[in-house]
């Protein structure tokens, strides 16, 4: 007989089974994840890694409109996306563009919000992964809407819904909680708290003791793990899924990581913290400590490192060239998209819209 | 089916049982909607019929029950959901306008929310505060959401109808004090289509423009205007988005004068773009600006003063005696 404490509290500390210094460290609960999944997971990372320069410094030269980064954050993006079946769903905020490249959607199509050039620019159904969501928390009722009809249909997909620490103040954040506890939606809510949203830190957030603490109220088991150790991450969100579509409800996961870079291109992180509190995060990064973990038990050769890297190159040339090429959005698309059957105003408009722009050609 | 005399709220009712026997998709959910059978009954003995899986009762919290709807629609579900009262409605606000109004738009079209969002809504029951307003603006003013307000008892149950099928999101006003209004009708799941307003009493002196629970009043002031010998034209538009300009036009147009006629506050309103959009189009045929009787720019008052608020037959006939008629 488990106590309540027992059943919904997290660990004292953050699972960790791989330390910064690639040191391997047992968990009584939680096994170390094949070798293949993490060679897998090695090359995902650095291509995940290159996904985050690539984009920045895309940013830099007016190819992207905004490029709101996860570097030093990549474990989390990977692992949230190898743990998932082909029938489940992923549901990313605006930092999570790794995680959704990880998942098979297409780089360019991925990048189109941040280009600028439509909200959403992949088809969600194609591989199962939400638009992603720039309103805080919002996107975490859908994925519980999600889970239930999944669960009324009878199919045994989960849902991986991501949110930041910033997210977890919002009301959605503890609606969504709640419903999938009450209804037993199959929805794992995996926070990534990287200690900033913007510029308030977490301690301006809650006061809680941590943020996976907080499914206690809701009846949701909780779980903390080291966010840039992925490893550990494979193994707490493997198992979080496991228990999502054994049909024991919500789980809920946080993870401890670090923003090592600013908000997006237009926030000037020096302004709210300093170097003192950044370095030390660098230390811990998640693509240093798996390649020292894997190097040390041989089973990472730089034959290998050779080939993640490759693949890395291959994709951020992709980025290059895609992004590079000039597009041109169709203005008639602004009045495609609202209703199944465009309403006469909108015909209208879009009407005025083609006129005005056939005398601009003129 | 059979002419029978039914309430709005049973047409409602029978409206969501008839969509729930044709469409196994089709849920409906939201507070105190199970057992009970939601306040005003609407949702009465769907939860015996159907099951917890497709008639059931939420968490308290409007922004989950829209929130999960949206969910429930991507992945193939018709959601149908009660906000309890129209200003319990604003914590889903967010959901609404940044989801449910965009999901198509933000996805190319990929991704669509055949949902409906229902609500009691507008004043004359005597309800306390927060239980009454008349928020169709703020929906209306919304791209990408479809709103109507039925006035009969036959329109609530087609009107109904159609939004459950309706490829996109609609928001469902119920007129509050029309629940309990009886006709005899002949219900059908056919016309009217959303997007169509209907001249309800032909007239030739000035048009009264109406929606929801203005259209009783509407006609009642015509009737009384008629006793004075004057011919009021009555239009209701049942959709006030898609807006019908056509039928709309054509009777302002044919009368020359109008008026409009609304619950709600006046400023910066659905009655306003009606007026907007009217003079844009008709003003060669109008022989006076057209009038408008509508709630103060106020929040909705208390019971004991709420007679002042709504629009009466008296203010419309005032309203319609000022329309600069020559005889006068």
């Amino acid at each position: 007989m488990t106590t309540v404490e027992e059943q919904l509290l997290p660990s004292a500390e953050p699972v960790q089974l791989v330390d910064e210094h690639g040191g391997r460290h047992d968990s009584p609960q939680y096994g170390m994840p094949a070798p293949e999944a993490l060679v897998d997971g090695y090359s995902q990372l650095v291509q995940g890694r290159r996904i985050n320069d690539q984009a920045s410094a895309l940013v830099r030269q007016g190819r992207l409109a905004v490029y709101p980064s996860s570097h030093g954050q990549e474990a989390c993006q990977i692992a949230a996306t190898m743990v998932l079946g082909e029938q489940d769903w992923l549901f990313p905020t605006y930092r999570d563009t790794v995680s959704i490249i990880s998942r098979g959607v297409d780089p360019i199509e991925t990048l189109t919000l941040l280009r600028g050039d439509w909200h959403s620019g992949y088809d969600p159904y194609e591989h199962n992964v939400a638009p992603q969501a720039t309103p805080l928390a919002t996107q975490l009722l859908h994925a519980v809407g999600v889970a239930h009809a999944a669960r009324l249909k009878g199919e045994d997909t989960v849902v991986m819904a991501l949110c930041g620490d910033g997210a977890t103040s919002e009301g959605d954040f503890h609606e969504a909680l709640n419903f999938a506890a009450v209804f037993k939606a199959p929805v794992v809510f995996f926070i990534q708290n990287n200690e900033y949203a913007i510029s308030v830190p977490l301690a301006r957030q809650t006061i809680a003791p941590s943020l996976a603490h907080k499914g206690i109220g809701y009846g949701v088991p909780g779980e903390r793990v080291d966010g840039n150790d992925l490893a550990a991450l494979l193994a707490v969100l493997g198992s979080a899924v496991g228990k999502a579509r054994a049909g024991e409800g919500p789980q809920l996961i946080e993870a401890h990581t670090y923003r090592v870079q600013a908000h997006t291109n237009a926030d000037d992180a020096t302004r709210y913290r300093n170097d003192a509190e950044v370095t030390p995060w660098l230390e811990r990064d998640p693509l240093k400590r798996l390649d020292a973990y894997l190097s040390g038990e041989g089973l990472l050769n730089d034959e290998q490192r050779a080939e993640a890297a490759a693949k890395a190159d291959k994709i951020a040339e992709d980025l290059r060239v895609g992004l590079m090429q000039e597009v041109s959005p169709d203005p008639a698309e602004l009045f495609a998209h609202l209703y199944a059957t465009p309403t006469p105003q909108l015909k209208e408009q879009a009407e005025f819209l083609q006129d005005e722009l056939s005398r601009e050609e003129a | 089916m059979a002419h029978e005399k039914l309430s709005m709220a049973q047409a409602l009712n029978q409206a969501l049982r008839d969509a729930m026997r044709a469409d196994e998709r089709v849920l409906m959910f939201g507070e105190d909607v199970g057992a009970l059978g939601g306040v005003f009954r609407i949702t009465d003995g769907l939860t015996a019929e159907f099951g917890e899986d497709r008639c059931f009762d939420t968490p308290l919290a409007e922004a989950g029950i829209v929130g999960m709807a949206v969910g429930l629609a991507m992945n193939g579900m018709r959601p149908v959901v009660e906000m309890q009262f129209d200003a319990f409605g604003y914590p889903a606000f967010e959901q609404v306008v940044s989801h449910v109004a965009k999901m198509r738009n933000r996805t190319r079209g990929k991704v669509t929310l055949p949902m409906v969002i229902r609500m009691p809504y507008a004043g004359g029951i005597g309800g306390v505060e927060h239980h009454c307003d008349s928020s169709e603006s703020y929906y209306a003013h919304t791209p990408g959401l479809t709103v109507v307000a039925p006035s009969t008892v036959s329109d609530a149950y087609t009107l109904l109808r159609r939004a459950i099928e309706f490829p996109d999101p609609v928001i469902f006003m119920e007129p509050k004090k029309l629940y309990w209004a009886k006709e005899e009708v002949e219900l059908s799941a056919g016309e009217p289509g959303i997007g169509t307003a209907v001249v309800r009493r032909e007239g030739t002196d000035a048009t009264l423009i109406a929606y929801g629970p203005s259209v009783p009043i509407a006609m009642e002031a015509a009737e009384a205007a008629a006793a004075e010998g004057r011919s009021l034209q009555v239009v209701d538009l049942r959709s006030i988005v898609p807006f019908d300009d056509e039928t709309v036009c054509a009777a302002v147009r044919s009368t020359g004068r109008a008026v409009v006629v609304a619950e709600a506050s006046g400023f910066a309103s659905v009655s306003s773009e009606i007026v907007a959009r009217v003079t844009e189009r008709c003003f060669h045929s109008l022989a006076a600006p057209i009038r408008r009787v509508t709630g103060f720019d106020i929040p909705y008052p208390p019971p004991k003063l709420e007679r002042h608020q709504l629009p009466g037959v008296d203010r419309i006939l005032d309203a319609v005696d000022s329309l600069q008629w020559e005889d006068s």
